[in-house]
């Protein structure tokens, strides 16, 4: 797409979000305010993960970007197709493995990451306080004390009434023992993958403006208490594709006499997976 | 401006290639980095410390150094940075020699530590393997990183610095064409 | 010698006649037709039946030309001329599960019967500017035959969850919903009226107070179950006839939000319902309604009302872009009467002010401070 600069950005704004992200970094979990910019593609849609990418590819990258954990759904076919027509050379994948850059919204993929690769989540709300406190002006204070209190609170309570902490999705996490952080609508059964993770993982939120991120190696713990431990759910059963048994399944409606089949929302991990079958069979 | 030296030679991509580098870098504290797209900037500046200028430095961050006046021309041309005279002043502090006190940089504010000042720090050289012992996010168990031309009191001035996480100053050591990060949040220990 | 300000009826005149000067606008390009704008802003035209709560897209398309464009006063054309219609008879409700679907997505399953239809949709689009259609005249590219799927009245995905149990069960009512355009709303206003009063609210107002909820002022957790638009069937079940009647087709789109719920006492936990119902292929609004919904839901459901999302009084009596317009913009009318008597009290107000310093700086001048 001629017109545009490498990666549709600008190389100053390139470079005020990259300052950004490296603060990000020396601050695990710590919420760095932006300049974010109109892009392309509507706020929710990823424009927070999309500017971090853009700001951190080149063209020696071979980027994934996934949505629900796949490849082929529509957002990140759409995302995927972005890059490629504004980032001449770079080289796009749906294998996990072969990935420097991945994008992602809602999951964090089955096959382990590695060093050398960057995780960018996309973030609709990177405030984990706001449902408990909708001002920003007092939870940057909150964050600013360490003060969460309002949390533990609300853990508590939901402890109290359903037995069990309440989020399945986005379910808060500290980072290196100081911030409370959203690890994004991931579902909690991914919550212990972020935790010491080889790879680097980066997160933007285009809409509200913040960076934040969580270094390789980096503690990452799930909100709890000592009698109640964080358990992640997971449909209990396997993929009726690859038979898997230990990764997250998407619940697939098959008619509506109450018809149901699961299969793995990370379609590289299921397709990688029957592919071995067929091999050895 | 005859005679000034060029900055990247593809300022899209040397930038790029910069900056991920610096990013690596600040993720594994103490983990050494090339920078083999660097620019040759005028002495005393480093091929290494003249492409971390330029991947990061531009009109909105005032920046300190004390490399002399070819040095802050060939900067102020290329970054297009304002210049300051006081190194608490600064977004960016490049010190070829020795390096103001940790303590007189910006440590951001406890809403806002990332107002931080980050300091570029040229060193004569960077080994992994021996040397510092370095903990904290970033690194697995420990990292060992050697850093010869460290100014005097460095390792004492780190912890004094690292006790107000997560306030504090981010420094990247350059030599040659190599660079090591030092986020805040690394604790330092004599080796 | 003054003479006073006379003439209005003169400067009314000749007001119009520019106004109709600047709706035609340079008369060496073509005047653009009511059948344009119908075909070709269909989305201005959808906006404007549905906040004008009259389901006629030439009317609408009249209402936007006449309006050069300023589609709350085109709403407003349309809202006056609707107000002049006759009330005939009330339809029975209409069958969306029924529905013709030219797009139907659901965000809470990957796949499901009937499948995800994309329809003419603009969410995957990168935003960048065409200027192809800047040049006139090019036919449009085929399209490939739209696929109504498998089947073209898919299940409802809130039907799936109830045959589970997990979708909590509405209040089932046959008696005539209120019509807010003919008797006051008073509060409690009760779902209907508050659905009626979404479903023609303004569209800014709307996303606003439902966006507010997503940031934390009035806490929710939705998803869109389903969404889905298409033509449903209208029909009339007329007294004399005593069975019903065809009578035309309405082009809607309906969304389904599924929030979760803790249960209370009396509910165990399952997922409630925000439900959006509105004319065309108004898709925003649609989305918006559900949210605001299910947040003015909260006294059904035992939940504290913290934010302006979920206050009903506040949302209900906000949402009338056409009342909200009017006695915003009719700050422009005269108001020197009141303004005069405002001058007279400004005035007594500061010579009392004026009085008492000076009062106060004869008998204690030593006191007074540096700012006094």
């Amino acid at each position: 797409m001629s017109g545009y600069n490498f990666a549709y950005l600008d190389e100053a704004t390139k470079r005020m979000i990259r300052r950004a992200l490296l603060k990000a970094v020396a601050v695990p979990g710590h919420q760095v305010p932006f300049g974010s910019r109109e892009m392309p593609l509507p706020y929710g849609w990823g424009t927070g993960g999309i500017q971090v990418t853009a700001s951190v590819i080149g063209a020696e990258d071979t980027l994934k970007v996934i949505d629900q954990g796949a490849d082929d759904t529509t957002n990140a076919v759409s995302i995927r197709r972005f890059f490629a027509r504004v980032a001449p050379g770079l080289a796009t994948t749906e294998r996990t493995a072969e990935a420097t850059v991945i994008q992602t919204r809602h999951r964090i993929p089955e096959t382990p990451l590695r060093e050398g690769q960057v995780l960018v989540y996309q973030v609709p709300q990177p405030e984990p306080l706001f449902r408990l406190e909708p001002r920003r002006s007092e939870t940057r204070r909150l964050h600013a004390l360490a003060d969460y209190g309002l949390m533990q609170v609300k853990l508590y309570e939901d402890i109290a009434r359903h037995g069990r902490v309440g989020s399945s999705y986005d379910h808060p996490v500290m980072v290196n023992g100081r911030y409370l952080m959203s690890p994004s609508p991931i579902p909690s059964f991914d919550n212990p993958k972020m935790h010491r993770s080889p790879a680097l993982q980066l997160f933007g939120a285009g809409r509200e403006r913040r960076l934040y991120a969580v270094p390789p190696y980096t503690e990452v713990r799930s909100l709890d208490f000592e009698d109640h431990p964080f358990v992640p759910l997971r449909a209990r059963g396997r993929c009726s594709l690859c038979g898997a048994g230990d990764s997250y399944l998407d619940e697939v409606v098959t008619d509506d006499r109450g018809g149901r089949l699961f299969v793995c929302s990370d379609t590289d991990f299921c397709g990688e997976r029957q592919a071995m079958r067929e091999a050895a069979e | 401006m005859s005679g000034l030296l060029p900055g990247f030679a593809d300022p899209v991509a040397d930038a790029q290639s910069a900056f991920r580098a610096v990013l690596e870098a600040v993720a594994r504290p103490g983990r050494v980095q090339r920078l083999p797209r660097s620019p040759a900037p005028p002495a005393p500046l480093s091929p290494a410390a003249g492409a971390v200028l330029l991947a990061l430095v531009d009109a909105e961050t005032p920046l300190w150094l004390d490399a002399g006046v070819t040095a802050a021309e060939w900067a102020v041309f290329h970054a297009g940075c304002p210049l300051v005279a006081a190194p608490g002043d600064a977004a960016f502090v490049l010190a070829t020699g020795a390096p103001p006190a940790l303590a007189v940089l910006d440590p951001g504010t406890d809403e806002e530590p990332q107002r931080a000042a980050t300091l570029i720090l040229q060193v004569a050289t960077l080994e992994e393997g021996h040397g510092w012992h370095l903990a904290g996010p970033g690194i697995e168990r420990e990292h060992r990183l050697r850093v010869a031309g460290a100014p005097d009191g460095f390792v004492d001035a780190w912890a004094a610095s690292r006790a107000r996480f997560p306030l504090g100053v981010d420094v990247v050591l350059c030599a040659g064409d190599r660079i090591a990060a030092l986020p805040r949040s690394v604790t330092i220990r004599e080796g | 010698m003054y003479v006073a300000v006379k003439g209005g009826e003169a400067a009314i005149a000749n007001a119009h006649a520019w106004l109709a000067e600047e709706r035609r606008g340079d008369a060496r390009v073509p005047e653009i037709g009511t059948d344009a704008i119908r075909e070709q802003l269909t989305l201005a035209v959808d906006r404007v039946m549905a906040e004008g709560s009259l389901y006629d897209p030439g009317l609408a398309a009249l209402a936007i030309k006449q309006a050069r464009g300023d589609l709350i006063e085109a709403i407003f054309l349309l809202r006056a001329y609707r107000t002049t219609l006759p009330r005939l008879g009330a339809s029975t409700p209409l069958d969306t599960g029924a529905m013709t679907v030219r797009r139907r997505v659901s965000a809470a399953y990957k796949d499901l019967p009937g499948g995800q239809v994309l329809g003419p949709t603009f969410d995957y689009t990168h935003r960048l500017l065409d200027f192809a259609l800047a040049a006139e005249g090019l036919a449009p590219p085929a399209t490939a035959e739209a696929d109504p799927g498998e089947d073209a009245a898919p299940p409802r995905v809130t039907g799936l969850l109830a045959a589970e149990g997990l979708m909590a069960a509405e209040d089932a009512s046959d008696a005539e919903p209120g019509d807010l355009t003919r008797t006051p709303v008073a509060f409690p206003a009760g779902r209907a009226l508050r659905l009626q009063n979404l479903a023609r609210g303004d569209e800014g107002f709307l996303l606003s107070m439902a966006y507010s909820t997503q940031r934390g002022y009035g806490n929710n957790h939705p998803f869109v179950g389903e969404l889905r638009q298409g033509e449903v069937a209208v029909s009339l079940t007329p007294p004399e006839l005593g069975f019903e009647i065809e009578i035309g087709d309405l082009m809607v789109t309906e969304c389904q939000m599924v929030n979760q719920f803790h249960g209370s006492r009396t509910e165990p936990p399952q997922f409630t319902r925000g439900y959006g119902l509105v004319f065309g292929r108004t898709e925003r609004r649609a989305m918006a309604m559900a949210l605001m919904d299910r947040a003015l839901r909260g006294a059904e459901l035992g939940e504290t009302a913290e934010a302006p999302a979920q206050d009903e009084e506040f949302v209900l009596s906000h949402s009338d872009n056409v009342e909200a317009t009017g006695f915003l913009e009719h700050l422009k009318l005269p108001h020197y009467v009141d303004f005069q008597s405002e001058l007279e009290a400004v005035r007594a107000m500061r010579a009392a002010v004026e009085a008492e310093r000076s009062r106060r700086a004869a008998t204690q001048p030593e006191m007074e401070g540096p700012e006094g």
